[in-house]
């Protein structure tokens, strides 16, 4: 099937005054699927001479199971050291040789793999993707997985064990879900489980899930639509479909309690997580909440800066954020102390702003600050074909169609007061939410009052081996 | 342009059958259902694969010719004070960025107020013309833009990224900051608290004290280069907003600074909008601020940073480099993309994907005016540490032996082919022609990029690496664990061992209380 959807024209975005406007976004692509099941988007963008491609693989690390866990993103490392007709270490060369760095990511819902480089090279790139693809066992063998293995775990170490306030993302997660959910682990996974990753669980989990049923691929930049589906289709046709990939199913999480925890660290000032389950990447209120984030925490007149940063100076800093996932996201807010302030007086203020945000809505001008804000990001995500080619893949797997910008856009764009005071309502409840302290070694007497203090053991591994 | 090589078609003879054989034992698995998921009743049929024909995967299908790089051309203006302009016009996306470049710098900072030009910058927004500073935030945010104050060794960049068609409204609030700050002491006050406390926090972070210790070492701790930007707690808490109203007034002058301004728009209408934001800004005497030689480092010492319990060590080794001017530059590029700076880089190579030491091994000259420094490193694991370094050691001694044509090639290859994707977006190409600025360098340079980096030749870059690399006179800082780590150093025997705690690197911790600290 093909489809060629030119949606308004661009250069009006924005022409309009500042709280009224309905211009839309023009972004061309040509959609189709292979009779592998392999979905492929294309889209045009000869701004500079270079191609992104764009592979998601519809696996995470919440399809990974217990005593695998970190497993996806390992994965994710072993696509790099070469398949059958690509041998080691040429992926990164030969990528390098056209100006390209290959990279990839793993979130909870999938992997993705991409790299823009020279125009002059696409069919270069979709022979590399395709063979590992297809034909990445051939050229695997224990010590790749030992190697990388390695390298994961000194990632584990630099972004999570040896970094301040490091271990608070996997501890939220492990107080907000329940063990059997998929979303209880951190992505990056546990040191003994990463230890147990074997060869065979590499030969399972590619025949499981690495099959061209469960990916995307998007190209996007200088390209002819008419070559680029040749170049898929000659490199990619000829891999088999695999099984189906069940939908992964989970119930929805909401706290019946609020759980305290706290958690010592090598930090001089303590700081204060607050985190609720919240709706589902792309589902009803999913854009409330992060435009909650915002109107919280983002900038000198959120909320919460302006109280505990700018007029209180209780706290040195305030975030939130919204971490949107197909089976379900979770809001986490955060404050740090500033030397001299306990938590109970950041908790206090944080507490009294939702108060107020949930009874009484935000004003015209707060809401149309972020819809503005949101305007420029689209703009931003315009210019860049990588960008462009990973958003398509995010609203293919989450929306089912890469063609969303314009209905992104107006999610945003729709939002009001009311609708965000009523997400606050609904979402931000003063007791379903996990309160995390982490505090300086030593001092948990810093922590919020009625904490469960988690022993400091061995939090790299995995709860049962702690 | 001319053409950077392809790599020659030689390939492995047996590859072809390999693949082959590979493919059918891959398609029969496939076809039975073999060592695939749990297959649901509803699972539809595999395809059947005969019918597609099968490309030949025994070569690798080679880069077609180099495509050419079109940059819009750099547009010189001249504001009626002075105030020099670089426009370069970009039509695609309605998106503008304007990025003003003032000649003041930590280098500037008097030595009895170290820090004064940072914390200048951070009040330029904390106040002006009659705003305050929520005031100014609301209305940047209100317009979407995108608005920093980045202040540097050298210079001070002001930047505003908004929708083309709210130019003159995001204009209007960027003069009032650049031009007529307030500094309104309670905002100073609470800028100093947040100063502190970041101070504070450094302390938390191994790589923030490995970077302030090799900083120390290579620069020695008086040197404009050899400091943080931010200050000295004592300094911080002595500075008043007079002094950071005449340090403003002293080098805030539009004949000390220069604008870039990429994005859609035409030269009439930057012109018109800049002469009314900018043009009143009237010119001064701007002293200029020389920075000292610092003295070369003498053997190799190992500063050790004691952090007990640490999940890794932070190395971070390396000597004086170089300034952006240097004729070397090109040269350079090519030798450090080789040692450390790609993934394919002899020292990412080793480490990470031989040994599996770290998640990634670097190298870089940082070229400022001034030589800035040459630096290696890398976060390892702890129980190899010793060895780690003694893989530095041996890729920073091997980069002094002559070197294979192929990874010349592949290295200026990837420079050069590199180079067209960073010209997508207004920031990007507003931060680069800055870049050559600054430093003084022609802005056509943005064009000859590409040409002079396939000009360089393979005894260019021995010679630069002879030249520029001395792994026999280093500081060597290693951030970690010493209980477990300290023996392993010492049995590398690559120099002496200073040890050393976090507070002889960043001083006590200061002590920070509420509001009026």
């Amino acid at each position: 099937m093909m489809h060629r959807l030119a949606l308004g024209i661009l250069p009006l975005l924005l022409a309009a005054p500042l709280a009224a406007q309905s211009a839309s976004v023009e972004l061309p692509y040509e959609q189709f699927t292979l009779d592998n099941g392999l979905t492929v988007v294309l889209h045009r963008d000869a701004s500079t001479p270079n191609i992104t491609t764009n592979v998601w693989y519809h696996v995470g690390s919440a399809h990974e199971r217990p005593g695998r866990t970190g497993f996806a993103h390992l994965f994710e490392h072993i696509m790099f050291e070469g398949s059958a007709n690509v041998p080691r270490g040429k992926i990164d060369e030969w990528f390098e040789e056209v100006g390209g760095s290959p990279n990839g990511s793993t979130t909870r819902d999938r992997t993705n793999y991409h790299q823009t480089f020279g125009s002059n090279a696409l069919d270069m790139a979709l022979f590399i993707e395709s063979d590992r693809m297809g034909y990445l066992l051939e050229a695997m063998s224990p010590s790749t997985v030992d190697i990388q293995r390695d390298v994961v775990k000194n990632e584990r170490r630099q972004n999570y064990d040896n970094r301040p306030y490091g271990l608070a993302g996997q501890t939220i997660a492990e107080t907000i879900y329940p063990a059997s959910h998929p979303y209880f682990w951190p992505v990056i996974g546990y040191m003994d489980d990463l230890s147990a990753a074997s060869y065979e669980d590499v030969t399972d989990f590619f025949e499981r899930f690495y099959a061209p049923n469960n990916a995307s691929l998007v190209i996007s930049g200088d390209i002819d639509f008419a070559e680029a589906r040749a170049l898929v289709e000659k490199w990619f046709a000829e891999i088999p479909e695999g099984a189906a990939v069940p939908e992964l199913n989970a119930q929805p999480v909401l706290l019946d309690e609020e759980r305290r925890v706290a958690l010592e660290d090598r930090v001089q000032l303590p700081r204060l997580y607050m985190a609720w389950t919240t709706p589902a990447a792309y589902a009803e209120g999913d854009a409330e909440m992060a435009a909650l984030a915002r109107l919280l925490a983002g900038g000198r007149n959120s909320r919460l800066y302006r109280r505990l940063v700018y007029d209180l100076q209780i706290a040195d800093d305030v975030a939130a954020f919204q971490r949107s996932g197909k089976l379900g996201s979770d809001f986490t807010l955060l404050a740090t102390a500033r030397g001299g302030h306990t938590l109970e007086e950041l908790a206090t203020v944080i507490d009294e702003e939702i108060e107020r945000l949930r009874s009484e809505p935000p004003s015209a001008r707060e809401v149309q600050r972020i819809v503005n804000e949101y305007e420029t990001g689209f703009l931003e995500e315009m210019e860049r074909i990588d960008r462009k080619a990973d958003r398509m893949n995010e609203y293919l797997f989450y929306t089912g169609t890469p063609d969303y910008f314009q209905q992104d856009l107006d999610r945003f764009r729709g939002l009001t007061p009311e609708s965000l005071s009523a997400a606050a309502r609904e979402h931000l409840h003063p007791t379903h939410r996990v309160i995390l302290s982490v505090v300086p070694r030593g001092q948990t007497e810093l922590a919020m009052p009625g904490s469960r203090l988690i022993p400091d053991e061995n939090l790299a591994d995995s709860p049962g081996a702690r | 342009m001319s053409l950077p090589e392809t790599r020659s078609a030689k390939r492995a003879a047996n590859r072809s059958s390999m693949s082959m054989t590979a493919r059918t034992v891959f398609l029969l698995a496939a076809a039975l259902g073999v060592g695939c998921a749990p297959a649901a009743v509803d699972t539809a049929p595999p395809a059947p694969a005969a019918e597609v024909a099968a490309p030949d995967r025994s070569e690798r299908p080679d880069p077609g010719p180099v495509p050419e790089l079109r940059l819009p051309e750099v547009q010189r203006l001249t504001l009626s004070n002075g105030l020099e302009v670089y426009l370069l016009e970009k039509h695609d996306v309605p998106l503008v960025q304007v990025n003003l470049a003032v000649g003041a710098g930590s280098v500037h900072d008097p030595a009895e107020r170290l820090g004064i030009a940072s914390l200048t910058a951070g009040m330029l927004d904390e106040g002006a013309a009659g705003r305050s500073a929520l005031e100014i935030a609301d209305a940047l945010e209100y317009l979407g833009a995108r608005f920093f104050i980045a202040p540097g060794t050298h210079a001070t960049r002001i930047g505003l990224r908004v929708p083309t068609a709210r130019l003159e409204e995001g204009l209007d609030v960027f003069s009032d900051v650049v031009l007529r700050p307030d500094f309104p002491g309670q905002e100073l006050d609470r800028l100093r608290a947040e100063r502190l406390t970041s101070l504070v926090r450094r302390h938390d972070d191994p790589q923030a004290v490995a970077g302030v210790l090799f900083g120390q070492r290579v620069f020695g701790p008086d040197h404009p280069y050899g400091r943080t930007a931010v200050g000295d707690e004592a300094h911080l808490r002595a500075m008043t907003t007079d002094d950071l109203r005449r340090f403003h007034e002293t080098h805030f002058r539009p004949d000390n600074a220069s604008v870039v301004v990429v994005g859609a728009i035409s030269p009439d209408e930057v012109r018109a909008r800049l002469e009314a934001a900018l043009g009143g800004w009237e010119r001064g005497e701007v002293p200029t601020a020389p920075v000292a030689e610092p003295g070369p480092i003498e053997g190799r010492t190992i500063y050790l940073v004691d952090v007990p319990g640490a999940a890794q060590s932070v190395i971070r080794l390396g000597h004086l480099g170089v300034p952006r001017s240097t004729e070397d530059y090109y040269a350079l590029e090519v030798m450090n993309t080789i040692l450390g700076g790609s993934f394919t880089s002899r020292l990412n190579r080793n480490l990470r994907e031989d040994k599996g030491y770290t998640y990634g091994a670097r190298s870089g000259f940082d070229m400022w005016v001034n030589p800035g420094p040459f630096w290696a490193g890398a976060a390892v694991q702890t129980d190899v540490t010793g060895p780690a370094l003694t893989e530095f050691m041996n890729e920073l001694r091997r980069i002094h032996e002559p070197m294979p044509e192929e990874e010349v090639s592949l290295a200026r290859n990837f420079l050069a082919m590199r180079y067209p994707a960073g010209f997508q977006s207004v920031s990007e190409i507003a931060g680069r022609v800055g870049g050559l600025i600054e430093h003084g360098l022609p802005v056509d340079e943005l064009d000859a990029y590409t040409a002079r980096v396939l000009e360089v030749e393979r005894a260019d870059v021995e010679r630069a690496a002879r030249r520029y690399v001395d792994p026999e006179n280093m500081a060597i800082v290693v951030v970690g664990d010493r209980a477990v780590i300290e023996e392993q150093i010492r049995a590398q025997g690559i120099g002496d061992v200073e040890i050393l705690e976090v507070a002889d690197v960043l001083g006590a911790v200061p002590v920070v209380t509420g509001p009026g600290t």
